[in-house]
């Protein structure tokens, strides 16, 4: 062990944690298994962050594949696209794929079979065109970044254009246990994902880009380092695996040294993070004017029968996608995730559709879910040492379980990201990250309440004012006809004068 | 020994003369808290404390003549926001809170007469004379101020359908 293997364990940041098992295989050595279509798509308007998409389309309308059925509303937003040829059924509420396990509304499709393309507008020399219709040609493509928080891609690379950064981050981290959905894509679609990063690199005018991949990827980082030979600009990077690894803030400073201020962006440090498979959707978006009607999900967990990855059309719902892979051992069954397990979302059953935002379907057996009671925090200090953005989840949890938000922000909790770590180390089972969430959505409803106390004021002000504006124009106007007929009155009195 | 003493005496004298000075001087008028609880209250003075508007319950409040749970649109939150802010224990037992309520219109009953927009303290209320009356959600406070307004009891109150977008998780059952 020489002396840099010393400093690097020394000085390397500490924080988050390593699982001794990330039951990513045997899942991501299946080779890919493409769904064919289902007889009905749901497709809520939200599947992105930002404004719900609008429908374009009425009821009994017939569609053909790759179709708008609803634009983007306002700057960031994302339309959706017919994801096969068919009718339109129903513009109605359908389960979200959501913890809340709320309605959402959402447009349903039934396929007609055909599953034919509407006209495409491919781009022959997509390298010819200039950053901005790289983006529009994003943006119309509805394509959002593939990693699971589903920000709208156009958005990111107009933003990072403007802020001129210099370098583009690709993200094959993928360091959620259980998924493999990224690592299949590098190992298949090198070449692809190697294109959407030059056309990206365009679009955004950085002048390199580093693909971070774990270590735990060596059939992927073999791949991508095969198509990128031939671009000096590219450079596959290869990160140690270790959980939130794939967390943008995380991945950076490990690429670059560089750290993002808190509150603050990526492109203020002059970097911008893309997803490997949003890296393929924008080539796919450029180059043939495909909209994102599919993406690749991971199915796995202990009680899965067939863990691997599948080609999903958006909109099929899970439970069809699981029976597709194999289907469930339902007696195994004890917990229900959408997403990976350390930031998924446990739903309480599979009647959701799969969104543009959905990596994995995991159905954890018993031992794998391994639910326990909470016990009180013994101040040992765990959640210190695994939180990646260095706050201190105990003190945390401690203003959130006493309901004083404020203080709870004056400890980070608006830098928390909610990775998981402190929940996953903690030996008292204490639910951390649930407290975060909580407190993080409470604060914004609190922000609601409070836009929503002050619209009234404005609105119960203008009530005032109108009403004292009508009775001063009404006693005007009563003064001003007085003032007439008085006027008349003496007209009248003068004439009858003159006559006398 | 006379030294420190005179030194002492000295400057508790000059401190005590600038303390004087900014009392006659910086004197506030009023008392901040009212307009504090005024500016965490719904603002539409409603009238359903039985109170001359907000401003006035903001008062009685402070004054002690009101509890804090006086506010039915304020509900819960309001009287607990009032209650911290005051220093006073609160009995939520007495308010009958059934969370954030919202005015619809029984169309099968409205007969467009126009008297509950007059009534409503934000406008929320649109209609036109013999046309079925609608709710603007967004700028209805649920104050209940049109309940009685109705020729036709063809308005009620309904709670707020929590949607996607408003949805909170729960806290975890304290260990």
């Amino acid at each position: 062990m020489g002396f840099m293997n010393l400093f690097k364990t020394f000085f390397s940041a500490h924080w988050g944690i390593h699982p001794a098992d990330d039951h990513k295989r045997p899942a991501a050595d299946q080779p890919v298994r493409t769904m064919p279509v289902p007889a009905r798509l749901h497709l809520p308007l939200q599947q992105h962050l930002g404004a719900p998409a609008k429908p374009c389309v009425q009821v009994g309308e017939t569609v053909n594949k790759g179709q708008l059925l609803a634009g983007a509303a306002g700057g960031v937003s994302a339309p959706i696209h017919a994801p096969t040829s068919g009718t339109i059924v129903a513009i109605e509420e359908v389960i979200a794929p959501h913890l809340s396990g709320l309605a959402t509304p959402a447009i349903v499709l039934a396929a007609d079979g055909r599953d034919e393309w509407c006209e495409l507008t491919p781009c022959a020399e997509p390298f010819a065109l200039a950053p901005e219709e790289i983006a529009e040609r994003v943006a119309a493509a509805g394509v959002v970044g593939l990693g699971g928080a589903a920000f709208p891609s156009a958005v990111k690379l107009a933003g990072a254009a403007r802020a001129k950064v210099h370098t583009l981050i690709l993200n094959g981290g993928e360091c959620e246990p259980y998924l493999s959905c990224d690592d299949r894509l590098m190992r298949d679609r090198a070449a692809g994902i190697v294109e959407g990063i030059r056309l990206m690199l365009r679009a955004t005018g950085a002048c390199r880009a580093l693909i971070g991949i774990e270590d735990n990827k060596p059939e992927a980082i073999a791949a991508m380092q095969v198509a990128a030979a031939a671009c000096p600009e590219i450079r596959v990077a290869v990160v140690p695996a270790r959980y939130p690894m794939g967390s943008e803030k995380q991945l950076i400073q490990t690429l670059t040294g560089g750290e993002v201020p808190a509150g603050g962006l990526p492109a203020d440090i002059g970097v911008v993070v893309h997803n490997v498979g949003t890296a393929l959707a924008v080539r796919a978006a450029v180059v043939e004017g495909r909209p994102l009607i599919s993406r690749l999900v991971t199915v796995n967990g202990g009680a899965a029968r067939a863990p691997g990855n599948i080609e999903v059309r958006i909109g099929t719902l899970v439970e069809e996608v699981l029976a597709f892979a194999g289907g469930v051992d339902d007696a195994a069954l004890a917990r229900r995730v959408l997403g990976g397990p350390m930031m998924g979302m446990q739903v309480a059953h599979w009647r959701v559709p799969v969104t543009k935002g959905i990596s994995g379907i995991l159905a954890l057996d018993a031992g794998e879910a391994a639910a326990q009671a909470a016990q009180d925090c013994i101040r040992c200090g765990n959640c210190i040492e695994a939180c990646p953005m260095g706050l201190l989840p105990l003190e945390m949890r401690a203003r959130v379980a006493a309901g004083t938000l404020a203080q709870a922000l004056d400890f980070g909790l608006k830098d928390c990201m909610a990775c998981g770590c402190c929940a996953y180390v903690c030996p008292a089972h204490i639910p951390l990250v649930q407290y975060f969430a909580h407190a993080k959505g409470q604060l914004a409803a609190d922000e609601r309440a409070a836009a929503k106390l002050d619209a009234t004021k404005q609105l119960a002000q203008q009530k005032q004012d109108r009403l004292a504006r009508e009775a001063r124009e009404k006693a005007e106007a009563a003064a001003r006809r007085k003032a007439e007929r008085a006027a008349q009155e003496a007209a009248a009195a003068a004439k009858e004068g003159a006559k006398a | 020994m006379i030294a420190a003493v005179l030194s002492l005496s000295t400057l508790g004298a000059v401190l005590g003369l600038i303390l004087g000075i900014a009392n006659r001087t910086l004197r506030v008028e009023g008392n901040p808290v009212v307009e504090e609880i005024a500016a965490l209250m719904p603002g539409s003075n409603c009238g359903q404390c039985g109170l001359a508007g907000c401003a006035a319950a903001a008062e009685a409040m402070a004054a002690g003549r009101a509890a804090p749970t006086i506010c039915p649109p304020g509900g819960k939150a309001l009287a607990q926001a009032v209650a911290a802010k005051l220093g006073v224990a609160l009995d939520l037992s007495a308010v009958a809170d059934a969370g954030p309520q919202v005015a619809a219109v029984a169309e099968e009953l409205c007969i467009g007469c126009c008297r509950c927009a007059k009534a409503c303290p934000t406008d929320a209320i649109i209609g036109a004379a013999k046309q079925i009356h609608s709710v603007m959600l967004e700028a209805c406070t649920g104050c209940g101020a049109c309940l009685d307004k109705c020729p036709t009891d063809g308005m009620v109150l309904r709670p707020v359908e929590t949607g996607l977008a408003q949805w909170v998780m729960p806290r975890p059952a304290s260990a």
